[in-house]
C-alpha cells in the first residue's frame, strides 16, 4: 500500500479534470501525478530521509505529499506559525531532510544544519511541467506516509507517526471512489500541519472533488473564494465556523448558495454557532467529524439527517445529539472504559478508545500506545447514549479533582453558555488548600451583555450541584486558542492560578 | 489456494485488472479473473493465456467486489476486461453506501 495509489486511481479513472486550485494556478490529476514524480526524484536526490515542507496552503502540499510517497520518504508538514528558533529544533529531529520553505522564511533557514531548503516558487519551477515519469514506488504498508508534530500544549512536541496502511485504509472505509460530480469543489482552510489538512487532500482526490486552497484563514477571504468558486463541499474548525457566521451576519447577502456540505470538527462546537449556521444555510448538509492526528482523521461522524433530527426535536435526549459527534465509521470500533480499562455500557462516563485499521496511536521514538487487542486509548473522556451517539467531555487530563469528586469542565462549560451574557467560557481546576482543587471559570461576555459573578455563581449553583460551581470567575476580552481552534488550557489554568499576570 | 491478507495486491494474469484484498476471510480463497487464478501484483503472468468468454464482464475502477457471504471484499485498483470470482463463483459488485464527506 501506498498514498500514491490513490492518486494513480484518480489519474487512470480522471486524470484531465482539475484537482486542485490555488489562486488563479490549477493542476490536474495527471499534472500533480507528473509533478510528484519530478517532485520525487529532487528528493531521491538530495538523500534526504525525510521531506519537510514550513508553508501555507499552495501547489506544493500535494505535490510534496505525493512525492514524498512516490520517494518513499516521510512527508513532515511544519506548523508556520513556529519562531526560526522552534523551527530549527524540529529540524534537527528530521535531518537530513529536503525542506519546502515559504518564500519570505527560506533565506533566514538557509543554514539549517542537514538540511536542504528550497524556497516553495523555486520548488514549484523545478517540478511543474515535468515529462511523466514511470511508476515506481515503494509498496511497504508499513512505511511512514507522514510525520505530524502535535501542537505541543502539553510539552515538548511529540512526533505523531501516521503510515501508509493507516492512511490508506482510512481513505478506503470512508470515502467512495470518482463519487465526486465535475461540479463540486472543497475549500482546504486547514492548515497543512494540521491532520485534517492531510485528509482533505487524500479524501478529495479519491473521490475527484476539486480542491481550493485558501493559503490563510480569515472569515472574508473564505466567504469570497466559497462564493467565486463555487464552493459545494468545506471543513473548518469550529472558531473559523463561528467567524465566518459573525462575518456574514453583518453582510446584506448572507447565503452561500452553492454550499452544499459542510464539516466541522478539530474541537468542540459551541451550540450557537452551528445553531445559527443551520439557521442561515437551511440547505446545506451539517456533518460533524470526530477524530484525532492519532487516528488518521475522522472516527467518528455525526451526518446532516442527525443535525437535522435534533434540530427539530422537542425530546430532550434527541435534541442534546447536536452536541454529540455522532457514530464511528462502519470500519472503526469505539469503546469507553473505566479507570480499571474495564468496558463500561450505555451512558456511563470514561475513557474513549477506538481500534481499527486507520488507528496508529504511535510516536516516534516511542512504543505503539495501542494495546494487545489494538485499541488506542484517545484520552479523550466521553459517554455513549443508547442508540450508540458519543458524546464527548473533554481531554481525561483536564478532569477537575475537587476532593475527591471528578468533575469534567465540559459539563460545567456548556451550563455556563446558556446563560445569555456569556459569549465563551473556560472552567479549569486551579490548586486549592481545602479541596486540592478548585473550579475556575474565564469568561468572555457577548458585546453588550453583563454578568456579574454572583449571578454565574448562582446560575450554575441552580443548575449543578453545588461542587461544580466555580470559586472564582474572572472575566476576559478572549479565550486563548492556537489557530486550529484548540483552547490553550494550560494558560487559562496558568493565569486563573496567578502563576502568570 | 491461499490464505488473503487485507491490502495485499493481486493482478490478473489475462487482463490489467489488478485489486487491493480489503476484507478476507479466515480461510484458503482462490482468486480468479477471466477464469484464470489471480497472481501477485509484482509476480510476471504465464504466457499463453487468454480471457475465458463465460469471465468477460469485465473490472471497474475503485468499485468493490464481494462473495454471497460479503467475508471477501476486492477493491479494483486498476480496470480490465476479466471479471472476479472466488472458488469458481462469480464476486459480485458491492453496492456503495454513502458517508458523509467529513474532511
Amino acid at each position: 500500500m501506498n498514498l500514491m495509489m490513490l492518486l494513480e486511481m484518480a489519474v487512470s479513472g480522471f486524470g484531465e479534470r482539475v484537482a486542485v486550485r490555488s489562486g488563479t494556478e490549477q493542476l490536474t490529476y495527471q499534472q500533480l501525478f507528473d509533478a510528484a514524480g519530478a517532485a520525487a526524484a529532487e528528493l531521491e536526490a538530495s538523500r534526504c530521509e525525510n521531506a519537510a515542507l514550513l508553508d501555507v496552503n499552495s501547489l506544493a502540499v500535494p505535490i510534496g505529499l505525493f512525492a514524498s510517497a512516490w520517494a518513499g520518504r516521510p512527508f513532515v508538514p511544519l506548523n508556520y506559525r513556529l519562531a526560526d528558533a522552534e523551527i530549527e529544533a524540529l529540524a534537527a529531529r528530521i535531518a537530513p531532510s529536503f525542506l519546502v520553505a515559504a518564500p519570505e522564511r527560506a533565506d533566514a533557514l538557509a543554514e539549517l544544519p542537514g538540511t536542504t531548503v528550497v524556497a516553495r516558487e523555486t520548488f514549484l519551477r523545478r517540478v511543474l511541467g515535468a515529462p511523466g515519469r514511470e511508476p515506481s514506488w515503494p509498496m511497504d504498508a508499513d512505511a511512514i506516509a507522514i510525520l505530524l508534530f502535535t501542537s505541543g500544549t502539553t510539552g515538548a512536541p511529540k512526533a505523531a507517526v501516521i503510515r501508509h496502511k493507516h492512511l490508506v485504509s482510512y481513505i478506503f472505509g470512508s470515502v467512495e471512489f470518482g463519487a465526486a460530480g465535475e461540479d463540486e469543489a472543497a475549500l482546504v482552510s486547514v492548515p497543512p500541519y494540521h491532520i485534517a489538512g492531510m485528509a482533505a487532500i487524500t479524501s478529495s482526490i479519491y473521490a475527484g472533488r476539486r480542491i481550493v486552497q485558501l493559503p490563510g484563514f480569515s472569515a472574508e477571504a473564505w466567504i469570497e473564494t466559497a462564493r467565486r468558486e463555487r464552493i459545494t463541499h468545506a471543513f473548518v474548525v469550529p472558531t473559523m465556523l463561528g467567524r465566518i457566521v459573525d462575518a456574514l451576519a453583518a453582510q446584506s447577502d448572507t447565503g452561500l448558495p452553492h454550499l452544499r456540505a459542510l464539516s466541522y470538527g478539530g474541537g468542540k462546537m459551541p451550540l450557537p454557532v452551528i445553531e445559527r449556521a443551520m439557521e442561515l444555510w437551511p440547505s446545506t448538509d451539517f456533518t460533524n467529524a470526530y477524530g484525532l492526528t492519532e487516528t488518521s482523521s475522522t472516527i467518528a461522524v455525526l451526518g446532516p439527517e442527525d443535525h437535522r433530527a435534533a434540530a427539530a426535536s422537542d425530546d430532550p435526549a434527541i435534541r442534546r445529539r447536536l452536541t454529540s459527534v455522532g457514530r464511528p465509521l462502519p470500519s472503526v470500533e469505539v469503546e469507553i472504559r473505566g479507570p480499571a480499562g474495564g468496558r463500561l455500557g450505555p451512558d456511563r462516563h470514561g475513557e474513549v478508545c477506538v481500534r481499527g485499521e486507520q488507528v496508529s496511536g504511535e510516536y516516534l521514538g516511542t512504543k505503539s500506545t495501542l494495546d494487545r487487542e489494538g485499541w488506542f486509548p484517545t484520552r479523550d473522556g466521553g459517554f455513549v447514549d443508547a442508540d450508540g451517539y458519543l458524546f464527548l467531555d473533554g481531554r481525561i487530563d483536564d478532569v477537575i479533582v475537587r476532593g475527591g469528586e471528578n468533575m469534567s469542565p465540559g459539563e460545567i462549560e456548556d451550563v455556563l453558555l446558556e446563560h445569555e451574557a456569556v459569549a465563551d467560557c473556560a472552567v479549569v481546576g486551579i490548586p486549592d488548600e481545602q479541596w486540592g482543587e478548585a473550579v475556575a471559570a474565564a469568561i468572555v461576555l457577548g458585546p453588550g451583555r453583563y454578568a456579574t459573578v454572583e449571578d454565574l455563581q448562582q446560575w450554575v449553583r441552580d443548575r449543578l450541584r453545588s461542587s461544580r460551581t466555580p470559586q472564582r470567575i474572572e472575566f476576559r476580552d478572549e479565550l486563548p486558542y492556537n489557530e486550529t481552534g484548540k483552547l490553550l488550557r494550560r494558560r487559562v489554568k496558568a493565569e486563573l492560578s496567578g502563576e502568570i499576570p | 489456494m491461499a490464505r488473503l491478507k487485507t491490502g495485499t495486491r493481486l493482478k490478473s494474469a489475462v487482463c490489467n485488472t489488478q485489486v487491493m484484498v480489503v476484507a478476507a476471510p479466515d480461510a484458503d480463497v482462490d482468486c480468479s479473473c477471466g477464469g484464470h487464478p489471480m497472481i501477485d501484483a509484482a509476480a510476471t503472468a504465464p504466457e499463453g493465456l487468454s480471457i475465458s468468454p463465460e469471465a468477460a464482464k469485465g473490472t471497474m475502477l475503485g468499485k468493490r467486489y464481494v462473495d454471497a457471504d460479503g467475508k471477501l471484499e476486492l477493491l479494483c485498483i486498476k480496470a480490465g476486461a476479466g471479471s472476479l470470482a472466488a472458488g469458481g463463483v462469480a464476486l459480485v459488485l458491492k453496492e456503495a453506501k454513502p458517508l458523509p464527506s467529513s474532511d
